[in-house]
């Protein structure tokens, strides 16, 4: 076996293909598994994550819907309720929104309405996040809208491993996922273990250990976060940066474990600072590690404004490595 | 206008840093009171002002370390004028002379100075983060002593670890705020080598009978709460400190080649402080006090000292010291004067030995007492007196 595992080695992968790799593997492995959503099959997805899926796996697998995300969430919302274990696919987050009442109001409350005879077995996947000049209207990060949910699971993948791995876990869930793909990670390429398969939904990951603060963050700023932490390591600080994964619900004992060892958090969170994700997690901090901290919790959110069509403009909206080490050395006393 | 100034805490104390102010300009306060904490070699120490009136300036900003009489702040008496604004802070080192006479009465009344800037933080809690005040509390650091380096001068965790590395006394964990042990050592071991290079010591010792007060005890201790109970030590600074009003010569101070019989008899005890400190401030006029005011007074004096907290005046006032090694220690101790005093009287523990009280054999409970004296101010004739009449005045316990 180790022989077999050392020999099938890694390979050389991108975000997007792992994505697919996920969906592949899902409807070969369970034949109650399909998806659903606009522009999957024919044209292979807006990102073109399903590229080539609907020829391999066929229509019944593979389903284009009509322009309206309310409908065919309702449908998945039925199909899971019934029996099948659907992924549907909403474009991005930003149309999410016409959805949001199948997700909330029955998605998430079927199975307290209905005095748990029905769970809702369902998995969504969306794009999130700004970074590609879509102007206002396409580049929300509203993922921490719907960590405030009860009655879902909010997931987001940030590596590769995640991203071919949180899908089969996703779906064996007897309750309602939502994955949240950022955008400008679909291009990522790196190296996957070639038997890369399934990974647990539940806990946070640190991504660097590091003695001085602990940066907290989650999928596109999981990146620019590290680029940060290698920036502080020049300068001898030694950042620790927790890849939350799992945005509901939050994996507190890693982040409390961290904070308690290096006293002092930044959260970088792509939403928009007020009410944020970052507020609930640092609200945490604060009720679980307050002695522990040693400088007051610092955010790296976006600012509050309609994400803006420049590049320069929009880059200087949402977080960058650079915020990141100033809130880094600020915490410090070191600004 | 009065200027209250840094006091002098014993003859070798040079300079002190003021780390608290209790007054602020406008407080009235009355002799006695409590007006800052500075601290000195012996810790940190509660300085009373002697002037009644309100605080009209602040001169000194905390974490001062200035020279013995420097004036720290202006105290206006009761019924003094108010200074108009022109009137400049006076020279440091001479006292306040008015400047400016009066305002006319066709002037229009001035409107009053505008209050001097309090020193930042005097009043305002110190900025630390919530790790380093759990650090604090638990290694017993005041806050307000150290320096911080977080964001916006903020004390962080590595802050307090940096001062308890400078704090570094024996291996107490459970150490009382602002009590710097190895300053205190320094200043014993300037004030004992000095005093061993000045005075010429004679020791004497006696025996006492004090089965009559150990009784007297038994019988009064009964009547009282476990609190307010008498120890055998309040019996001895009593009979010691009436002793020394009788024999003036052992009780005041030797300076510039002559001895000054103190007025008063304030004695000294000493106490010993948990990882190595020592200290004897003074129950100021223990030959007046009732034995159950001696009491409470030694058992606030000894807290007190212990928390590092005690007044300028019973550091300075001491005019002869008492000490006892108390039940856990030996029979007797031959003590070293504390100068500029002139006499130490010693304790040791009590113990039941073959007595003969009446031409009969007994067993009586026996303390040894030393005396140490300055053979520049008394001579060993008038010791043995001195020493005898203590021993004396343990026998009628009643009368102390």
């Amino acid at each position: 076996m180790q022989q077999e595992t050392v020999q099938s080695g890694t390979i050389e992968t991108t975000y997007r293909e792992a994505v697919r790799e996920a969906i592949r593997d899902a409807i070969k492995r369970d034949e109650r598994v399909f998806l659903m959503g606009e522009d999957v099959g024919r044209y292979g997805g807006c990102y073109a994550v399903t590229k080539g899926l609907l020829a391999e796996l066929g229509p019944e697998r593979i389903r284009d819907t009509p322009l309206s995300e309310s409908g065919f969430t309702g449908a998945g919302i039925g199909a899971a309720m019934a029996g099948m274990r659907p992924i549907v696919e909403l474009m991005t987050v930003n149309f999410s929104l016409l959805a949001l009442d199948q997700i909330l109001n029955n998605a998430a409350t079927v199975r307290h309405m209905s005095g748990n005879q029905f769970g809702v077995p369902l998995v969504i996947r969306m794009a999130t996040g700004a970074g590609r000049q879509l102007a206002a209207q396409h580049s929300h990060s509203l993922e921490g809208w719907y960590a405030h949910i009860p009655g879902i699971k909010v997931l987001a993948p940030a590596t590769l491993e995640d991203a071919r791995g949180m899908l089969w876990t996703a779906l064996e869930d007897p309750d309602p996922v939502l994955i949240f793909e950022n955008v400008m990670l679909y291009n990522m390429t790196g190296k996957l273990a070639a038997d890369a398969g399934p990974v647990d939904i539940d806990r946070a990951a640190v991504r660097r250990p590091g003695r001085d603060i602990s940066l907290v963050t989650y999928g596109g700023s999981l990146w620019k976060t590290l680029d940060a932490a290698t920036a502080l390591a020049a300068e001898s600080i030694e950042a620790e940066v927790i890849d939350l994964r799992s945005l509901r619900p939050l994996d507190d004992a890693t982040i409390m474990t961290s904070v308690a060892k290096t006293q002092r958090a930044v959260i970088v969170d792509e939403g928009w600072r007020s009410g944020s994700l970052a507020a609930e997690i640092a609200m945490r901090i604060v009720e679980q590690a307050f002695w522990a901290l040693d400088a007051p919790i610092g955010r790296v959110c976006s600012e509050e404004v309609p994400v803006p069509y420049p590049s320069h403009l929009e880059n200087a909206t949402i977080p960058q490595a650079s915020k990141i080490i100033a809130a880094a050395k600020t915490a410090l006393g070191r600004a | 206008m009065a200027e209250f100034r840094m006091p002098s805490l014993g003859s070798d104390m040079e300079a002190g840093t003021l780390v608290e102010w209790l007054v602020k300009p406008g407080d009235w306060v009355k002799r006695g009171d409590i007006v800052a904490v500075i601290e000195t070699q012996k810790g940190a120490i509660e300085i009373e002002t002697f002037q009644s009136g309100q605080i009209e300036q602040i001169l000194v900003n905390l974490h001062t370390k200035v020279p013995v009489g420097t004036p720290l702040a202006l105290i206006r008496a009761e019924g003094e004028a108010k200074p108009g604004a022109a009137v400049a802070a006076p020279p440091p080192t001479a006292p306040a002379v008015p400047l400016a006479a009066p305002p006319l009465i066709r002037a229009p009344v001035a409107p009053p100075a505008p209050p001097p800037p309090v020193a930042p933080g005097a009043a305002a809690r110190a900025r630390a983060s919530p790790a380093a005040r759990r650090l604090a509390e638990a290694q017993g650091i005041d806050l307000s002593t150290v320096t911080g380096s977080g964001p916006a001068g903020a004390i962080t965790y590595a802050d307090v670890e940096r001062r308890l590395g400078e704090a570094v006394a024996p291996p107490e964990k459970k150490r009382a705020p602002w009590l710097d042990l190895e300053a205190m050592r320094t200043a014993i071991a300037a004030a004992m080598a000095r005093s061993k290079r000045e005075i010429p010591h004679y020791y004497l010792e006696h025996q006492v009978d004090i089965t009559a007060c150990e009784q007297w005890l038994t019988q009064k201790n009964a009547t009282l709460p476990p609190d307010n109970r008498l120890l055998i030590g309040a019996l001895a600074i009593k009979a010691a400190a009436l002793a020394a009003r009788r024999f003036p010569a052992f009780n005041g101070f030797y300076r510039d080649n002559k001895f000054e019989p103190a007025p008063a008899v304030h004695v000294g005890v000493a106490i010993a402080i948990r990882g190595g400190g020592l200290a004897a401030p003074a129950l100021r006029d223990a030959d007046q006090l009732s034995l159950d005011d001696l009491m409470s007074r030694m058992r606030d004096l000894v807290q007190r000292t212990r928390a590092g907290r005690i007044r300028s005046s019973e550091i300075s006032d001491p005019t002869i010291t008492v000490s006892s090694l108390g039940e856990r220690g030996v029979e007797v101790l031959y003590g070293i004067i504390y100068p500029p005093q002139v006499a130490i009287v010693g304790f040791g523990k009590t113990v039941v030995r073959p007595w003969v009280v009446d031409g009969a054999i007994g067993p009586r409970s026996v303390v040894t007492m030393t005396l140490s004296g300055d053979h520049r101010v008394s001579d060993g004739h008038a010791g043995a007196l001195f020493l005898a009449e203590i021993g004396k005045l343990l026998q009628e316990p009643n009368k102390l």
